[in-house]
């Protein structure tokens, strides 16, 4: 591609102040591609499990359950959750609402307080259970 | 000597542009639904106990319900990770393989999980 030097280039990401929307979208997609090939490996090998029998289903669970684990665990439905929710926003989006800055900005800001509100809560309820 | 884009004009839309889109933003609602209906399964089980989870699977509307959880987070799971590849990996090589071992990835794991529901569905209370 000829490209005449003299004309401006495109601002790219570095060029830009950093808001939450960008922080929700790069979240986005990281938590999207984390969740679907740490979770959708984990929805098998539980499913398989539960078909495989008792003793494979005693595996699964004493694996599950390590508490080192909770570094994967707990990050993974934080991302769930976040996905989802960044998700809404962007289905909210795609119908053409939500573009004005200010509202733009609080829906970013929403999705990150409202997913780590939810993790907490998911968490305590585990471990409180257990 | 015609341009490339000279070739194709006046011969109209393949109408297939937005067909990812739209399979991703589908494939989302309904993982969304679905995720819903599990995640309010989970907690009202009283265990996740295997025979608890067994008994559970082995009802054909929760076993249905299960089995199109799995196709559509599979399916959104590909369409994600679709995109994901062909934003980074620029090389046509490389992209090529990449994409080809996500499809066979993600049509194993989903005939896994399928075979695995099924075996719980139809045999459940056999085990």
């Amino acid at each position: 591609m000829h490209r005449n030097p003299a004309r401006p280039l495109s601002p790219h990401l570095t060029h830009y102040r950093w808001g939450p929307h960008m922080l929700v979208s790069i979240l986005h997609r990281l938590t999207g591609d984390g969740a679907a090939i740490v979770g959708g490996a984990l929805l098998v090998w539980w499913l398989a499990a539960a078909a495989g029998g008792p003793e494979a289903y005693a595996s699964f669970v004493q694996v599950a359950t390590l508490p080192w684990l909770l570094i994967i665990w707990i990050p993974l439905s934080w991302g769930i959750i976040q996905h989802t929710l960044s998700g809404l926003r962007h289905l909210v989006m795609d119908i053409g609402a939500g573009y004005e800055l200010r509202a733009n900005k609080a829906m970013a800001v929403a999705t990150l307080i409202v997913s780590l509100l939810l993790t907490a809560l998911l968490w305590v309820y585990i471990l409180g259970v257990i | 000597m015609e341009t490339p884009l000279g070739q194709v004009r006046g011969l109209g839309s393949a109408h297939e542009g937005a067909g990812h889109w739209w399979h991703e933003r589908m494939s989302s609602i309904a993982t969304l639904l679905l995720g819903i209906w599990l995640a309010v399964s989970l907690f009202r089980l009283p265990s996740l106990d295997h025979g608890v989870v067994v008994e559970w699977l082995s009802s054909t509307v929760n076993a249905s319900a299960m089995l199109l959880l799995v196709v559509s987070t599979f399916w959104h799971i590909r369409m994600g990770l679709q995109v994901f590849i062909e934003d980074y990996v620029h090389e046509e090589g490389n992209k090529t393989f990449l994409l080809l071992l996500l499809n066979f990835a993600v049509a194993i794991a989903a005939a896994i999980a399928i075979v695995a529901l099924l075996k719980l569905a139809v045999g459940g209370s056999a085990v």
